[in-house]
């Protein structure tokens, strides 16, 4: 059993609830593999918000899914998962059934595929507490309306008897959100909950996944592909390419002083609103890699400027970006060659900022973090 | 080192591995029999085509010092109440059920691809007569109406053909006119009202050869459909007329016999059975090869 | 090439003031009603006037159920308005035949939001890029592969991409192909739907600069239809903002950033998150309450009052009318005063 820490301040210190470590995902299809995901490793404490980010196909939803054992049979899953002390990888779904919902929830991009059309909104929250909680149709009911109210939905004695069609999609959004934090799990994964949305609705949706943070102390996993999102709820960052953790650190780090190259370009690379006008837009030359093959090499090589030998030569480890810091540092990078401290992030991108910054860290593979 | 992913032998990994091996051997399994139904479907096709240079006899010549034998050397398929050589008889009779299931297909194609697609694109009273027709054509089963037809039209070959190849027309309008309906709205056919193409290039250009799969798939449903209705308009009269061999003519034929000569129903049966087999198992393997996505997923 | 750099606008454009030529595109009072299934009318675009100067690019923005797409659908004919004109090139387009307008769609085109279904699966890319100069004549023979290879360079690809089919490239290579075929004709217009909201990050930045580029190269007029404020910002001379089918405001893109008028304006652009953590959480939001009414019965009065933060008594029931304002903006707020003095809806 978790015990959900419910002094869930931003950025609380203590156990981790949810602890990945070397998570790796391949699909086998008749004519090749697809490596997924690949080395993946993160720690979730209470009341923390990881923003996991990367464009399409970078594994950021793959692993999500693996963490909630939501993939198909055809997937191959390695390495470790352990939500409040119990291992996930190799559970039975029997076990699974009893954490998901419970323990650990997730909320999906499109909410209207996820609520079954001809039940009302009462009902579907309903259910999931009958069935975790043991609760009678009452009690259900009662609480039902408390998580309606909880996620900011006006009117719930009205509400829980409307059905999914009468919601907008902000709504159905929200009231996804009542069911996933229904039993109070300690982690939420919350998988590009606003992309479907009008950006004045999103505003909306971040705040409840702020204030059940603070109230009831979830841990958020948020993945998402936007940028200003993150900017705006997360603690922590994982950027992830083709599959593979480039760059951790807690968010004012990461935007202030991104040391992966991606990292910068795709910071570089998005947009920004306020009367700048028109202007060139940095752009990450090439295109992202196949993901059948897992090369011995840094996988953002042929799409870097300050790539070398080194980084076609072998596989740099994910590891804490300042020695000086220990091993535990909040900030990695796997990077042979990463920004320095100073090198401000700027909207500059990888292909043009020349190698005027030295390394600071001399990467080598024992330092890898994440045992 | 330590990047290196290792996969746990877990019981997920296990069952996922099962699975992939499963699903190669389906893969595997479905390109064989679609093999298959090719060369099948093909031997039909040539048989019927060189039926006078492979059938060992006269399939009309009967032999009445050799009535109702049973398989042999010398009759491979043993001979039927007159004498006649089933073999001979079965080669010359696959010409009439693949004239009539191809050309019958093809005749439906021809009057149905045409109306489904303008029914389709054009909306509004061509679309409501149209419809009107097939949706009444379609209350009647596909065999009671190809019966009804051939009756009107009078017992031959020919009258057989039209008579199937009209009664496939509705289905064939359905499906192009559906395909139509959904393709006009994608935003490829757009971008062709765009480019300045007429209603010609976007019919032709872009919707038709986009409907091709579903239209195979039609087409491999028919094929053996009209198979099985040749066979039974001959049987009950109303297509081939004996003496000339057909396969239903030779069911129809060997219902007296049932008995003494049991072969004279089982053979003609199994040539029905795998014909009919044959192009349904083509036709699931050409849509997966006409798909130009299909390559690469 | 990718280091940042001021693109100076390529024509300045007023806007309003006459121009020796007719405008490229001027849309007066369109209106696209449906017959809702249930009965009623559905007024997805209500009364919108936008005029295109040549070169100009105008920034159409709304969010979903905001009717900026079908009025992109109606000026490419894509769609039938039920009311109000559409002149491209001073030629009333607005209910000239399918056959009539042929000939004439050589100087405009669309490119669609959707990569991957806006182009014909079946057929090559050589053939997609070509279609257009074909049916127009622009070229026979020999001379429409060059075009081809041409256009296939402006556009940053290879030649040998000619011969491929479309779901061999990368969504944002899709996106150029598009771009290819809607400028095989060198038209006047085009009309962006939402070209790069389908798109990554890093794809969308470089679709956006292609797009900048052969704009300023070609200049051809513009409309870019979008959801997404921070991208038409790159690109727009000016920006039309909508809502519930109407619009409710229009300036120069630099004015309407540095202060707009409209409370609606203001929310949507308090609402886009910036990508600073520092900046982003010390900002004030407008959060709108409510929701988007139907379009099948939008409120009386302005359309906007449902949602409002600061809606009086004179929104709810008298319809505001989009007014001149001096600098070239129009707006239709009752708050907003003659002289530009604007509410400000997050305090």
């Amino acid at each position: 059993m978790t015990e959900a820490v419910l002094a869930g301040a931003p950025g609380t210190t203590g156990e981790p609830v949810l602890s990945v470590r070397d998570l790796s995902v391949s699909f086998r299809s008749d004519t090749r593999t697809v490596h997924a995901v690949d080395g993946v490793s993160y720690d979730l404490r209470p009341g923390e918000v990881l923003a996991v980010v990367g464009e399409s196909g970078c594994g950021k939803s793959v692993t999500s899914m693996a963490v909630m054992g939501l993939l198909p049979p055809t997937a191959r899953v390695g390495g470790s998962i352990r939500l409040g002390g119990r291992e996930l990888v190799g559970a039975s779904e029997k076990e699974l059934r009893k954490v998901r919902g419970k323990d650990i929830a997730m909320i999906f991009q499109e909410p209207m595929t996820s609520l079954n059309p001809v039940l009302t909104i009462g009902r579907q929250i309903g259910e999931v507490l009958r069935r975790h909680r043991g609760m009678s149709r009452k009690e259900a009911r009662a609480r039902a309306v408390e998580l309606l109210d909880l996620v900011g939905i006006p009117a719930p004695q009205r509400r829980i008897e409307e059905y999914p069609h009468q919601l907008s999609g902000g709504m159905r959004q929200r009231v996804m959100i009542a069911i996933a934090v229904a039993c109070d799990p300690a982690v939420l994964i919350a998988d590009e909950p606003t992309t479907a949305l009008d950006v004045t609705v999103q505003a909306g949706i971040l705040e409840v996944l702020q204030s059940l943070r603070e109230r009831l102390g979830t841990a958020i996993v948020l993945v998402t592909h936007d940028l200003g999102v993150v900017a705006d709820a997360a603690d922590r960052v994982l950027v992830m390419y083709a599959g593979r953790p480039v760059e951790q650190a807690p968010v004012h780090d990461l935007f202030g002083a991104a040391r992966h190259p991606y990292t910068r370009g795709l910071l570089g690379a998005v947009l920004r609103p306020g009367g700048e006008g028109k202007r060139r837009l940095p752009e990450i030359p090439g295109l992202v890699p196949s993901l059948d093959s897992q090369p011995d090499a840094c996988t953002f090589a042929p799409r870097c400027g300050r790539a070398d030998d080194a980084c076609t030569g072998g596989r740099p480890g994910f590891m804490s970006i300042a020695p000086e810091a220990g091993a535990d540092a909040p900030h990695r990078a796997a990077c042979w060659h990463p920004y320095g401290v100073d090198d401000r992030t700027g909207t500059e991108s990888p292909a043009t900022t020349g190698a005027t910054d030295e390394p600071t860290v001399a990467a080598r593979p024992d330092q890898e973090a994440g045992e | 080192m330590t990047t290196a992913t290792q996969t746990l032998p877990t019981a997920p990994g296990a069952t996922a591995r099962k699975r992939a091996t499963g699903g190669r051997l389906r893969a595997l399994r479905r390109n064989r029999l679609a093999l298959t139904g090719g060369v099948i479907a093909a031997v039909f096709v040539l048989a019927a085509l060189l039926a006078p240079l492979i059938a060992p006899y006269d399939p009309a010549q009967p032999d009445f010092g050799n009535v109702l034998a049973e398989p042999s050397w010398a009759h491979w398929l043993g001979t039927d109440d007159l004498g006649r050589d089933q073999l001979s008889r079965i080669v010359y009779g696959s010409r009439a059920s693949m004239q009539v299931g191809l050309v019958a297909v093809v005749l439906a194609f021809v009057i149905g691809v045409p109306l489904g697609l303008l029914a389709g694109y054009y909306g509004r009273l061509t679309d409501s007569v149209v419809s009107r027709l097939t949706d009444t054509m379609l209350a009647f089963p596909f065999l009671v109406l190809a019966v009804g037809l051939a009756a009107i039209l009078g017992p031959s070959l020919t009258n057989a053909t039209i008579a199937i190849g009209i009664s496939q027309i509705p289905a064939v309008i359905r499906i192009t006119r559906a395909e139509t309906l959904r393709l006009k709205h994608v935003d490829y056919v757009g971008a062709a009202v765009v480019n300045g193409g007429g209603d010609t290039t976007v019919l032709f250009r872009h919707i038709l050869p986009n409907a091709t799969s579903a239209l195979i798939v039609q087409a491999t449903v028919g094929i053996p459909a009209a198979i099985i209705g040749e066979a039974l308009l001959s049987f009950l009269g109303l297509g081939v007329q004996p003496p000339a061999p057909s396969l239903g003519v030779m069911l129809s034929g060997a219902q007296s016999f049932l008995a003494p000569a049991p072969w004279l129903a089982v053979f003609p049966g199994l040539a029905i059975v795998a014909a009919t087999l044959a192009f349904n198992l083509l036709g699931d393997g050409l849509r997966d090869v006409l798909d130009p996505r299909g390559g690469t997923r | 090439m990718t280091t940042p750099q001021t693109v100076p606008a390529p024509r300045e454009s007023d806007g309003t003031s006459s121009h020796p030529q007719p405008p490229v595109l001027r849309i007066d009072a369109l209106e696209r009603h449906f017959a809702a299934s249930g009965g009623g009318t559905v007024r997805a675009v209500d009364g919108v006037s936008i005029t295109i100067g040549r070169g100009e690019v105008v920034g159409l923005v709304g969010e979903s159920g905001s009717g900026k797409s079908t009025v992109g659908r109606c000026v490419v004919r894509l769609d039938e308005p039920t009311g109000g004109t559409v002149h491209i090139n001073g030629t009333d387009v607005t209910h000239l035949s399918r056959r009539t307008l042929r000939p004439l769609r050589k100087d405009f085109h669309l490119v669609f939001q959707d990569p991957s279904s806006s182009l014909d699966p079946r057929m090559t890319i050589g053939q997609i890029i070509a279609e257009p100069i074909r049916l127009h004549r622009q070229a026979r023979g020999e001379a429409v592969r060059t075009r081809v290879e041409q256009l296939l360079g402006q556009v940053g690809l290879r030649p040998e991409h000619a011969d491929r089919h479309p779901h061999e490239l990368s969504g944002g290579q899709r996106q150029r192909i598009s771009i290819a075929r809607a400028l095989s004709c060198d038209p006047d217009l085009v009309v962006a739907d939402e070209p790069t909201s389908a798109l990554d990050v890093s794809v969308q930045a470089s679709v956006l600069n292609l797009l900048a580029d052969l704009q300023r190269d070609r200049g051809f007029g513009c409309l870019f239809i979008t959801h997404d404020l921070a991208a038409v910002e790159y690109l727009a001379d000016r920006i039309a903002v909508m809502y519930l089918g109407q619009i409710v405001e229009q300036a120069p893109t630099a004015e309407l950033f540095a202060a707009p008028k409209h409370p609606y304006t203001q929310a949507l652009l308090s609402a886009a998150p910036v990508p600073d953590p520092v900046e982003q959480r010390s900002r004030e939001r407008i959060v709108l309450h409510g929701e988007l009414p139907s379009p099948l019965d939008p409120p009386p009065g302005c359309r906007f009052h449902t949602r409002c933060p600061l809606a009086t008594e004179r929104c709810r029931t008298e319809v505001p009318v989009l007014r001149e304002l001096p600098g070239g903006r129009q707006v239709s707020c009752h708050l907003v005063g003659d002289d530009g003095t604007a509410p400000d809806a997050a305090a």
